[in-house]
């Protein structure tokens, strides 16, 4: 197998939480990303799924090093972001790049489609200041925009659009690695389904390797090859995509599972429902053992004290519980 | 007698840029004690038909052009402003996506809860504190005793959902409009919501109008289902038919294109081009630019909601003909 682009390696990052405005007394730490090791490969689509809050924005923004890691390691193509310096790191991003859930918070709105798309191309002097205007349209082709837009402001445009732009300007420097955190959340089903055919197709094109996050399991498993739970900051599993879906091992990915409403009116009232009790508990105050042990229709004493490595769980598997075996 | 009976209702809202007809001419029936579930996608006209029903269009931009909306033998879109209210706070609750709309952050929840029954029902404060009390146990709020008193910043987003539920429910309404309550919400918090609509309903009896723009939510929750586009129904049939034979082309592409239906590795379906403007009139059947089905006649005629089965109505003059 190729080396990946991507691997994380034990990777935390962790919040202090202070209360009192004035003493600043430090009173707790949320641990967003709690030990996640995880590769990406040249060209390959990892879906990134979870509740929110359990972790998914602050690992992409840990992987972008847009918040200091706490422990462990980031290595893009053999380079350890974690002890790299700013320039390093800057010199990075032209190779990974993300793109937000919401474009219009993440799109300047004083900017044209132009202006925003030429920036990055000049100050990373991809191309030379006549060829830009070329490059650009190139840009807006390759994302399904036409570029007699180019002039065009975000506002004028619709969520779907806007989203393209975002995706335009994220290719400019020609990445090799992706972050796409919740890209089609906000968009309506039609639209969303629009965004996940261009990122497959831009990912088939440029064999680029994208980490596509969601708290949808229904739209991850469309566009990804492997797909991998998050669950109050670790990973509980990781494996092929229609694996996981179809036969899930851990209780929490069958949880999510099973609570996608199936478009079939007899399966629909018929299929056993696994529903899972509560809320995501605060990250402040994580469960003992298995962080998911107060949930988890399978938990045993034992799982309130063990905390459960990610062992394997079949071909190309990986799942964390105890009780993998006996349920 | 059905429980409502709405009438070509049409709103429009006259704003600077034109008049758009959000609602154009809607009529259904909801009976007693049935999920009706309304589909389409956003811009469809979903919660302005709400709205419309429950007085909270905003006059202007917005005018309810024509319609009756009859309830117990009262017209909700004529009646004097003093009568909708206290059928809106009683008899007909309303829920939404963000429950932040009907929650306000500066009061204590058990004074929100308890209000409606201190204005409609002669019941002491203590008895209506009970009430509260059991009404956020039964949508499961845990230790629900010590919450009574906490402001909604104190809930997530989940448990807001079901004090907003449970602010609704307490009057023991004949009729709950839930509007797209789950979409905001995770999967699993979604699965537990829904259910938890599904019990009470059975428990209270009461009818419940379901809007979403998710197809695989009504098809677990509800006993009809009501496809609207561009501001009109297109399609309406008892859930299993409608899943098992959408007659409407707008139905079957939206069916389409759900993800899970498709086969894996290829291209995601997507229903071609774009809904049409509202503020431009529509003649003919609305979804004539995008239908793969449209003939000449259907760009010059209004396809009327007509029966094609004993338990569907179909706005499409081709499936009225027979043809599709
Ligand atoms: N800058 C921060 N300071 C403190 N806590 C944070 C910060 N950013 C995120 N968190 C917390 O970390 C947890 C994970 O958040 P996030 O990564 O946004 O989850 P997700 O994207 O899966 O919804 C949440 O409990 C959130 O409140
Ligand atoms: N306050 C308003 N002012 C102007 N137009 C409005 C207003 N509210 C709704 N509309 C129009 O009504 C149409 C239907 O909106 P809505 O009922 O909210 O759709 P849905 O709930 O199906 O997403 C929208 O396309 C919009 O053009
Ligand atoms: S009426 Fe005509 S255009 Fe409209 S849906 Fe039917 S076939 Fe298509
Ligand atoms: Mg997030
Ligand atoms: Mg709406």
């Amino acid at each position: 197998m190729t080396s990946p682009i991507l691997r994380l390696n034990d990777v935390k990052t962790h919040f202090p939480v202070d209360s009192g405005f004035l003493t600043r007394k430090r009173t707790g730490t949320v641990k967003a990303v709690d030990g996640v090791s995880l590769t990406v490969a040249r060209g390959e689509v990892l879906g990134l799924v979870g509740e929110s809050g359990c972790g998914k924005s602050t690992l992409a923004r840990t992987i972008l090093q847009l918040v200091p890691t706490t422990a462990g390691t980031v290595i893009l193509e053999g380079k350890n972001l974690t002890s790299a310096t700013a320039g390093e790191i800057l010199t990075a991003r032209r190779d990974l790049q993300m793109v937000f859930q919401d474009p219009f918070a993440s799109l300047n709105p004083r900017l044209t489609v132009y202006a925003t798309l030429a920036e990055p191309l000049l100050v990373h002097r991809v191309v030379t200041a006549g060829q830009v205007r070329a490059r650009v349209a190139q840009l807006m082709e390759k994302v399904g925009l036409s570029p007699q837009f180019m002039e065009k402001y975000p506002h004028e445009f619709s969520g779907g659009q806007r989203q393209r732009i975002a995706i335009a300007r994220a290719l400019a420097l020609e990445p090799k690695v992706i972050v796409a955190d919740e890209p089609v959340s906000a968009l309506d089903v039609s639209i969303q389904a629009q965004i996940l055919n261009l990122l497959a197709k831009l990912c088939r094109e440029m064999n680029l390797a994208l980490i596509f996050i969601a708290h949808d399991l229904s739209v991850v498993k469309h566009i990804s090859d492997r797909i991998a739970v998050m669950y109050l900051g670790k990973i509980v599993e990781l494996g092929p995509a229609a694996d996981v879906i179809e036969r899930p091992r851990h209780p929490y990915t069958r949880a999510l599972v099973s609570a996608i409403p199936t478009p079939d009116p007899d399966r629909e009232r018929t299929k056993k429902r696994l529903v899972l009790a509560g809320d995501l508990p605060s990250p402040l105050n994580p469960p003992s053992g298995c962080a998911f042990h107060p949930r988890c229709p399978y938990a045993q004493t034992k799982c309130q004290t063990i905390v459960p490595p990610l062992i394997p769980a079949g071909p190309n598997r990986e799942a964390a519980c105890i009780r993998l075996d006996e349920i | 007698m059905p429980l409502l009976e709405v009438t070509d209702l049409r709103t429009s809202f006259h704003t600077r840029s034109g008049v758009y007809r959000a609602v154009d001419g809607v009529s259904f029936s909801l009976e007693k004690g049935e999920t009706l579930g309304l589909v389409g996608e956003s811009g469809s006209g979903k919660s302005v038909t709400c709205y419309s029903l429950m007085g909270l269009v905003p006059q202007p931009p917005g005018r309810i052009e024509s319609g009756r909306a009859m309830f117990d033998g009262i017209d909700l879109l004529h009646c004097p402003a003093a009568q909708l209210r206290a059928i809106r706070g009683k008899r007909i609750a309303m829920i939404f996506q963000d429950p932040m709309t009907s929650l306000n952050p500066y009061l204590r929840i058990s004074e929100q809860l308890i209000e409606p029954l201190l204005i409609h029902q002669k019941i002491s404060k203590a008895d209506a504190l009970a009430r509260g009390l059991a009404m956020l146990e039964a949508v499961g709020i845990n230790d629900a005793a010590n919450r009574l008193h906490s402001y909604p910043h104190e809930f997530s987003g989940g448990m807001r959902q079901r004090v907003m539920i449970a602010m609704a429910l307490i009057t023991r309404p004949e009729i709950l409009i839930a509007d797209e309550p789950t979409t905001a919400l995770d999967v699993t918090v979604q699965a537990q919501i829904l259910e938890l609509i599904k019990n009470l309903q059975s428990e209270l009896g009461m009818a419940v109008i379901f809007v979403t723009h998710d197809l695989g939510v009504v098809s677990g929750l509800c006993d009809r289902v009501q496809v609207m586009y561009a501001g009109r129904i297109v399609e309406t049939a008892d859930t299993r038919t409608l899943f098992h034979s959408p007659r409407h082309p707008y139905t079957r592409a939206l069916q389409r294109s759900i993800p899970s239906l498709q086969p894996k590795g290829r291209e995601l379906y997507t229903i071609p081009g774009l809904p049409p403007d509202l503020s431009n009139p529509i003649a003919g059947c609305a979804f004539v630019p995008r239908c793969e089905y449209a003939t000449d006649l259907c760009r010059a005629t209004d396809p009327r909601l007509l029966p094609v089965d004993p338990t569907q109505a179909t706005a499409c003059l081709r499936v009225q003909a027979g043809e599709l």
